[in-house]
């Protein structure tokens, strides 16, 4: 024990095992963080999509990025009729709502997109409705009418007559001002989207949410069905670190009690998993996984089992037996075999314990590795089909071709992830390695 | 003489024994390979649907047979289907026909493909492969070479100011490599494709391809510049790091001590105290980062969008087509095989040890 602790003490004094370890508890932190806050099940509902995020923009980069950059890009804001001056007027068999929907717009460039939702209460009539644009500077556009059912939403972006009229998408025409078309410029001010209703049942009530949607989002931005990425990054914490020590531990431990087992029985114990050893060395790993995701299922608890399966007999045996083979003739052994110990205790109790000091670095650095390999399945197509993880926000990025976009973002963000955990792995293990196996400190 | 004799008969012994243990090997590898590519026989249940709705589709289509009525027409379909299956052997049981299959590919002979075919349109399996090699060893042999001779001339350098601030910079770069190529591979493509558009962002050469030959050469060697820095960055301070700390541990053997206090200049140290006894181990790794050539990487070359045999090998997994996977994974174990015996024979020569004891340990 005290050469554990001694060895603790003496990695204070190597910044990589300090900076290691402070970015491998900043992720462990993180993990628990996301775990407590958002359940197992309400992360994959969210992450499947859909009407969650019908308020987020699609594909806005990230608030501070922008903000970095001395950018004003508006973010999104939704006008509700809560806290609007409603007016209503009733006629018969009817009445006539009057809503009007105010903010203030004081952002560079544009808005990306302008979505109103309606929903009617109280009736099963549809209902018709008229907008009117009101700008700053007392401009004021018709936007047509339409009829609306229980719950609709009318997408301004879309109207195409508006875009025709405008000669401009409706987002950039409504907010252009009196600028020129082809270098237009958002115009500052009190803006107000006019809703006129006329309900058909004297007991309805019409509410109505202008979402006026930004160019940045959040911490990490959206993607291109509106998901917040926060949620697949955070997510992809607890993922990454489970699937890369789970697979580290996994093919670490089996393959050294088969070392061990194969040195202490010798004999033909020994040669069948030498050739076995041998045999797996000619498996492909990277293929039989893709086979494997291809051909069966993608579930990362499947690849999780597989790689761990392809490592038990990975290359390391032939290291570890190295290491074991003089232990087993160590005088220790022998008193043990002298007063009665059986071949597991031995094994297990003897052996091993003997050689652990030596594979912790090993193991430590081994981590990254399964991470990153769990991220190039992903990136292949291959990743879990439910789970948020990072390496499959970088293959949506691919497929969504972000970098020709110019989402960098949305690359960005998952990437620098993987590569802390991999330093931060890596970092530790390695000063781990220096002081766990002096033999070169005495140089 | 009878000494050298029998030095010979031992050797012949544990040659052959070794090649048999190899061959085994390979053997059950390759069997393993077969199995999973057909998911356990899955994958003819997949074909055999495949079959029926193609002849279906063609007798359906044909307007000689439209005037036959439909359980005529349905009995022809039935009688086609089970030509195309018995020409393919799908009606015996998928263990006699694994066996076939391995017995074909321990011949070499890879067969034709089920679904893809070469850019020049054959069909075999061999041109398919061969069709794609000249990318991936022209990639992976630029980039592999590079990081072998510059992380050992880089080791040797630095195990010689062993703790010197460029040591010390060198060792703290080394987790850098624990993140793979095609990591690196992305941010270099943010970089120099996107951010700052000086190079191609992937594929091997320009669309269309040059005419003139040395347009095309320059054209290859724009496309290879990422790749290769990628694979580069990935790998050579972990390579310069493992390097040098072996030779740390063989320069502090008291031969070269001894070496050095009879003063003999360092150069000569380097080479004959150093390099000489060393040369085993640096020989093995060589030749087998030579084999990693082989099987390239599926996903550097995925992200680079490279023509190579890792693209190719990802596209025949997901077309299912399973002699081709098997036709890769065969010519790699085989490599594999013959490089691990050429290292046991060259040891066997090497380490009188080997010899005395006739193999074992």
């Amino acid at each position: 024990m005290n050469r554990w602790v001694q060895g603790l003490r003496e990695l204070r004094g190597y910044p990589s095992a300090v900076g290691g370890l402070a970015i491998i508890l900043f992720l462990v932190a993180l993990s628990l963080y996301t775990v407590i806050t958002i359940p197992y099940s309400e992360a994959l509902d969210r992450w499947r999509g859909g009407d969650h995020w019908q308020m987020n923009p699609v594909n806005a980069g990230p608030v501070w990025a922008d903000r970095l950059l001395g950018g004003n890009l508006p973010q999104t804001r939704v006008v509700e009729s809560d806290n609007a001056d409603v007016r209503e007027a009733p006629f018969e068999g009817g009445k006539q709502v009057r809503i009007p929907l105010t903010f203030e717009y004081d952002n560079e460039g544009f808005p990306s997109e302008l979505n109103l939702f309606l929903n009617q209460k109280g009736t099963q009539q549809e209902a018709f409705v008229r907008l009117t644009w009101h700008t700053p500077s007392g401009e004021t556009i018709p936007l047509g009418g339409q009829r609306v059912s229980e719950e609709d939403r009318i997408s301004i972006s879309q109207n195409r007559a508006l875009e025709g009229r405008l000669g401009m998408v409706p987002h950039v025409g409504l907010f252009a001002g009196g600028s020129d078309p082809a270098d237009p410029r958002a115009e500052r001010g009190d803006y107000r989207l006019t809703v006129d209703a006329m309900l058909f049942d004297p007991g309805a009530e019409l509410e109505a949410d202008l979402a006026v949607y930004g160019r940045v989002h959040g911490l990490a931005g959206t993607d291109y069905q509106r998901r917040n990425l926060m949620l697949a990054l955070m997510w992809g914490t607890p993922v990454a670190l489970a699937f890369g020590l789970l697979a580290a531990v996994g093919t670490t431990i089996t393959t050294l009690v088969i070392a061990a087992t194969g040195v202490w029985y010798r004999g033909w114990v020994d040669a069948l998993i030498q050739r076995l050893t041998e045999v797996n060395m000619i498996l492909p790993m990277l293929p039989i996984l893709v086979m494997v995701g291809t051909l069966y299922s993608t579930s990362i608890w499947l690849m999780l089992g597989v790689v761990i399966a392809l490592g038990i007999f990975s290359a390391g045996i032939k290291t570890y037996r190295a290491m074991l083979l003089p232990i087993r003739e160590a005088p220790y052994i022998e008193a043990a075999r002298a007063y009665g110990a059986g071949n597991a205790r031995i094994i297990l109790r003897y052996m091993i314990p003997r050689i652990l000091p030596v594979l912790i670095p090993t193991f430590v650095t081994l981590i990254p590795t399964f991470v990153f390999l769990e991220a190039s399945l992903a990136v292949l197509g291959l990743g879990d089909p439910e789970l948020p993880t990072w390496g499959k926000v970088l293959n949506d990025a691919q497929e969504q071709s972000a970098l020709y976009n110019g989402f960098y973002y949305w690359v960005v963000a998952p990437a620098v992830l993987l590569m802390l955990t991999g330093l931060g792995f890596a970092m530790f293990g390695f000063a781990l390695d220096r002081v766990f196996n002096p033999r070169l400190r005495t140089q | 003489m009878n000494s050298r004799l029998r030095d010979f008969r031992r050797l012949g012994w544990f040659t052959l024994r070794r090649v048999l243990a190899l061959f085994v090997t390979v053997l059950i590898g390759v069997y393993l390979t077969i199995v999973i590519a057909n998911m356990g026989g899955k994958v003819d249940e997949l074909r055999k649907l495949q079959i029926r709705s193609t002849v279906s589709e063609s007798v359906r289509a044909d307007p000689s047979f439209s005037e036959m009525d439909s359980e005529k027409r349905n009995e022809l379909i039935k009688e086609q289907v089970q030509l195309q299956i018995e020409q393919r052997n799908l009606d015996e049981p998928f263990i006699w026909r694994s066996f076939d299959y391995l017995a074909q590919a321990i011949q070499l002979d890879l067969g034709r493909a089920e679904e893809m075919h070469s850019d020049t349109g054959s069909r075999a399996v061999y041109d398919i492969i061969v069709e794609r090699l000249p990318a991936t060893l022209l990639l992976f042999g630029t980039a592999n070479l590079l990081v072998f001779f510059v992380s050992v001339y880089a080791a040797l350098y630095l195990s010689r100011r062993y703790g010197s601030r460029l040591d010390r910079a060198v060792i703290g770069l080394a987790p850098s490599s624990a993140a793979p190529a095609w990591f690196y591979g992305i941010f270099l493509i943010l970089l120099f494709a996107f951010v700052v558009p000086v190079l191609p962002a992937g594929g091997m050469v320009a669309i269309p391809p040059p005419e003139d030959p040395w347009v095309y050469a320059g054209s290859v060697l724009e496309h290879l510049v990422l790749p290769v820095i990628a694979m580069f960055l990935s790998s050579i301070f972990i390579s310069i790091y493992s390097w040098r700390t072996f030779f740390l541990i063989h320069s502090s053997e008291d031969y070269v001590e001894m070496a050095r206090a009879k003063g003999l200049p360092s150069n000569l140290i380097q080479s004959r105290y150093i390099l000489r006894p060393t040369l085993a181990p640096i020989i093995t790794n060589f030749l087998l980062m030579l084999i990693g050539l082989w099987s390239g990487a599926i996903i550097l070359e995925q992200v680079f969008n490279w023509p190579g045999l890792g693209t190719l090998l990802f596209q025949a997994i997901g077309h299912r087509d399973t002699p081709v996977i098997i036709g890769g994974v065969v010519i790699f174990a085989y490599l594999l095989a013959v490089t691990v015996f050429m290292l046991d024979f060259l040891y066997a020569i090497l380490d009188p040890r080997v010899r005395i004891e006739g193999g074992e340990q």
